[in-house]
């Protein structure tokens, strides 16, 4: 069989037969404790230090930044950032609770479909599981809260990400996506919008994904 | 591909003569090396990084076998398939199944060097499945029938006038007479004719920049999206890659994603850096249903426990070429393998053998700029030195330079008679060209007066002066 034949193969270069059991276990504590390795110091401030930090990132990398009071701001900062870009009043929103709650009724003139986007669609509201100040990264893991299309293909990505959710490094994301239960079948670090430098190593946004990625970042309980 | 790095030389004579590919060298050359020394001083722990990375991976081919099983099981109990292949014929085979099992008429591709090696596009065509490039790089070469030229940067030696043209003759539906404004406009053409190949494909093949023994989980890196499209919109996803790309844990991807980007181009993280782990869970709104592994050795596991072990260790970031005085004179086509500058110098040989590809360890100054920027301290001028010595051993270097190194050998083993030779063709050589100082014609160095001229030696050797000072100290 293949599999043994490559086994195989890798343990006569190792100069040895499978691993003893005692090593083994050894692995597997290992795999099991996960230890971490040297975490940048840049990621590891307070809270309002985060905040400042994966803002400018994200700046940086061609990313906008709304910071909002409150949930219950987030319809207004929406049509406010369509009307400033210029874009139909139409969004498709993630299904994830958070967002079903938003007081869109005040929006009568925003068209909103709750779901998975399509290729017609311009907009999409996304909910952001973490942010990581580190880079300016959000997380997005996949769900049926969370569908990934949404994070790919409209134009413009929006996405609500609450303050107390913007962790120091990549680490810290990861361990809250543990403890909610292992890992989902995809999980996106996105670190601004879509962008290919393959013509002339010139810069040039909007490759495949979102031209614009527009990130609300709400004080509050997440 | 066709494998051409046996004409390494009459490769290279061409590509220093190629006008537009000298172009594009000289404009990207300068940008890669400033835009990673830009990202590596913005995080002071990047050195101590480098240590880590180079742990991790250590560690990871050390028990490869265990950590090869770890995952596998991961994939299953995550509800995906791993097939083992032992060659690229095995690999070829495997793909093709899961096409025809899916009754694929058209398949997307994310970028990925292993689909390279094994030359996935041409046999999926020849058996009636069309695959599609959707990285913007790899999507020209296609149209264009060539091979990459850079493992990150594939159609790099484009310039923009090879964009315009290959866009007109291939897009022949739009009208032939529109104006590419900027290069925006040939991003937004190429954005717009893959949109439909991607929500019509059956099958996204991707690769993986790295496998997770802890979770089952393969790990892309992209900056365009592509590649997400790729394995989220198509009911199947097939990840293609090599057996070494597995490390143990979560967190210890995360290390080596730290110097990745970085090394790579200069960006602190890349735009999507994506973790796929198995087909579409209960509830998942999208999301391909089945996910598929196939796990090439195709020699890599002949690496293991020689010399060449520490290749293993290598994240394809392309540091290593960009940094290269070689690479960035002929570029990536004249070493005629899929994997260019010092990596592919030292994996060519490993994959299609010394015999064919003895050229590429030969094509290096040995200046050591790749060793020093790769994150993770592979020591490739080193490795390099060891396929030139395994050529010498079977007899493949051409009959003149063996003779031309056995007469300088017999010199070198007999100090006496080398200085007294050096020093008697030094002071030779001085007395002959005393009146210019230089010469423009010298027998057996005509490689070097074809271009410039050979100074005349002035004054005794350095052994003869260090020992005349000792003696009149």
């Amino acid at each position: 069989m293949t599999k043994e034949a490559i086994l195989g193969a890798i343990r006569r270069g190792l100069k040895r037969g499978p691993l003893p059991l005692d090593q083994q276990a050894m692995l597997a504590g290992r795999t099991a404790t996960h230890p971490r390795h040297i975490i940048p110091a840049r990621g590891q401030r307070d809270l309002e230090g985060r905040i400042t930090l994966f803002t400018e990132y994200v700046e940086r990398e061609f990313g906008t930044v709304d910071r909002l009071a409150s949930l219950n701001d987030v319809p207004d900062a929406v049509t406010r950032y369509l009307a400033l870009q210029n874009l139909p009043p139409a969004i498709v929103v993630s299904p994830h609770p958070t967002l079903q709650s938003l007081p869109f009724g005040t929006k009568p003139m925003l068209d909103i479909r709750f779901g998975v986007s399509g290729p017609g669609d311009l907009v999409s509201l996304q909910h952001a599981f973490a942010g990581i100040a580190e880079t300016g990264t959000l997380m997005l893991p996949s769900g049926p809260t969370r569908p990934t299309s949404n994070n790919l293909l409209p134009d413009n990505a929006l996405v609500v990400l609450m303050a107390d959710r913007i962790a120091a490094s990549y680490e810290d994301a990861f361990d809250w996506l543990r403890e909610r239960g292992g890992m989902p079948r995809n999980v996106m670090l996105v670190t601004g919008p879509s962008r290919s430098a393959d013509i002339e190593q010139t810069l040039e946004l909007g490759a495949h994904g979102p031209r614009r990625l527009h990130i609300m970042i709400v004080d509050g309980e997440g | 591909m066709l494998e051409t790095s046996s004409a390494f030389r009459e490769n290279a004579t061409g590509a220093m003569a190629d006008a537009g590919l000298q172009k594009a060298l000289a404009r990207a050359k300068p940008q890669f090396a400033k835009k990673r020394q830009a990202a590596v001083d913005k995080l002071p722990e990047f050195e101590a990084l480098r240590e880590v990375a180079k742990g991790i991976k250590n560690h990871a081919i050390a028990h490869l076998d265990y950590y090869l099983e770890t995952y596998a099981a991961a994939v299953e109990r995550s509800g995906g398939h791993v097939h083992w292949c032992s060659t690229a014929d095995d690999a070829r085979e495997a793909v093709l199944k899961i096409c025809r099992n899916a009754g694929a008429r058209t398949v997307t591709k994310g970028k990925s060097m292993v689909t390279e090696e094994i030359a996935l596009n041409d046999f999926l065509e020849a058996n009636g499945v069309t695959p599609v490039e959707t990285d913007l790089g790899e999507y020209i070469l296609q149209l264009r029938h060539e091979p990459p030229s850079h493992i990150i940067g594939p159609a790099f030696h484009l310039n923009r006038e090879d964009w315009e043209d290959t866009f007109r003759k291939s897009h022949t539906d739009l009208p032939a007479d529109r104006i590419f404004h900027e290069r925006r406009d040939i991003l937004t053409e190429a954005r717009a004719k893959l949109r439909e190949k991607f929500l019509t494909a059956d099958v996204g093949i991707t690769g993986a920049n790295f496998l997770i023994a802890e979770t089952g989980s393969s790990v892309i890196v992209t900056n365009e999206g592509n590649g997400d499209l790729t394995q989220t919109l198509p009911r199947v996803h097939v990840v293609v890659t090599g057996i070494e790309k597995v490390v143990p844990t979560i967190e210890d991807t995360l290390s080596l994603l730290r110097v990745l980007a970085r090394s790579a181009t200069g960006q602190d993280m890349s735009v999507y850096t994506t973790f796929s782990t198995g087909g579409r869970r209960m509830g998942d709104p999208d999301g391909p249903e089945e996910y598929h592994v196939v796990l090439l050795d195709n020699g890599r596991s002949g690496m293991v426990g020689t010399e060449f072990q520490d290749m293993l260790r290598c994240i394809r970031c392309a540091a290593c070429m960009n940094h290269c005085p070689v690479y960035g004179a002929v570029g990536g086509h004249a070493y005629g393998s899929t994997y260019p500058g010092p990596m592919g110098a030292v994996l060519t040989p490993m994959l299609v053998g010394v015999e064919n590809a003895g050229q590429l360890p030969n094509a290096s100054t040995f200046c050591g700029k790749c060793e020093s920027v790769c994150p993770v301290k592979i020591p490739l001028p080193n490795l390099m030195r060891h396929w030139r010595e395994r050529e010498f051993e079977r007899h493949l270097t051409p009959a003149a330079m063996r003779y031309g190194l056995g007469f300088w050998a017999f010199f070198a083993k007999r100090p006496a008679l080398y200085r007294l030779g050096t020093r008697a063709a030094a002071l030779g050589l001085g007395w002959f060209g005393r009146k210019t100082g230089f010469f423009t014609k010298l027998p057996l160095a005509g490689g070097w007066t074809g271009g410039r001229n050979f100074p005349a030696p002035e004054g005794d050797t350095f052994f003869a002066q260090y020992a005349a000072r000792q003696n009149g100290k």
